[in-house]
């Protein structure tokens, strides 16, 4: 009786847990959290990039292109240590990253630039329309330079989408590897 | 005179008490968030020609006082608020935990850009009563 208590304490406190997890997050955190929006482009891999191919994964979601030179090789590096440090975990956790430069940036682009930071990495592109569609459902911009060297300016953060496929959080640029290590493992450890 | 110079002594002990307390009272708030809500019928009332203008162009924040910025779209249709978009009925709450200036594209400025800057907490005396003295002329400004 007293081991059925017990559990039943437990279970509550991790429930309750769970629940305020969102309290810890380093990230900005959204409240109550919606469903990622789905989406479908050309994987980096050859094979069609389905967000909901990945439930039950935490997914790191990230918009650039490969040309550029400031804010996404730091990003992805970043990323790159995140997966190191999460060690055996990382198997649960999958980086998309998809471009906003489809023009320059088809599937093999993206597969080796990706690659240079971690094979398991993994790009979308498409058509313009198809990119400006997902952009828009999660409120990126992303708009091109004039210019010769075709560069765009773009919405510089990383989404956390939990196992469950909700869009839970928000991290802003600048943030170190540490930091995601933390809000992956909260949002790992959650049911 | 003997009871001016007696009054001029006793609004001098005040002023000192004040700063006193300023510079070294801990600084206690209910809440570390600043709050930016977007009413509802905002949406409506852009369409309508009006402008609304709900965040400023820069936001102050300081670390151990006021580092939680918390969004809240009151509205009934999604908005693009600070550097995302937010459903009816949804907040977002970003805290910060690093003294630097931020910048995010938010299509909800004509500029196109928010910038918020964030301060590091004031720990000594004297940062105390320099925190307290703009915090009180801002409040009246």
């Amino acid at each position: 009786m007293h081991v059925t208590r017990l559990f039943i304490l437990l279970t509550s406190l991790l429930i309750a847990a769970a629940a305020h997890a969102d309290e810890g997050l380093k990230a900005g955190t959204f409240d109550p959290p919606r469903d990622a929006p789905a989406f479908t482009l050309h994987g980096s891999n050859g094979a069609p990039l389905k967000l909901s191919d990945y439930r039950g994964k935490v997914v790191l979601l990230g918009f650039g292109f490969s040309s550029c030179q400031q804010v996404c090789p730091i990003t992805l590096g970043t990323l790159k240590q995140v997966n190191k440090k999460l060690g055996e975990q990382a198997k649960d956790v999958q980086v998309l990253y998809i471009t906003v430069d489809p023009e320059r940036d088809d599937e093999a682009r993206l597969k080796k630039y990706l690659a240079s930071f971690d094979p398991a990495f993994l790009g979308g592109t498409g058509t313009q329309a198809e990119l400006a569609a997902v952009r828009k459902d999660y409120g990126v911009m992303a708009e091109k330079v004039a210019g010769p060297d075709g560069s765009y300016t773009h919405s510089s953060f990383i989404y956390l989408i939990d196992r469950a496929g909700r869009l839970r959080a928000l991290m802003p640029f600048g943030h170190v590897a540490d930091d995601y290590v933390h809000d992956v493992r909260l949002l790992l450890a959650a049911p | 005179m003997k009871w001016l110079r007696g009054f001029a002594l006793l609004i001098a002990l005040g002023v000192l008490g004040i700063v006193v307390w300023g510079a070294f009272a801990p600084l206690r708030f209910d809440s570390r968030e600043e709050v930016f809500e977007i009413p509802k019928g905002t949406w409506a009332r852009r369409m309508a020609g009006a402008k609304v203008e709900i965040l400023p162009q820069q936001i102050r924040l300081t670390l151990g006082v006021h580092d939680v910025l918390l969004l809240r779209n009151l509205d009934d249709v999604p908005q693009v608020f600070g550097p995302t978009i937010m459903m009816p009925g949804q907040s977002f709450r970003l805290p910060f935990e690093v003294a630097s200036t931020y910048s995010f594209a938010c299509t909800a400025h004509l500029s196109g850009q928010m910038t918020i800057v964030v301060y590091p907490q004031p720990l000594s005396p004297w940062q105390r009563l320099s925190w307290r003295t703009v915090a009180l002329w801002n409040a009246v400004t």
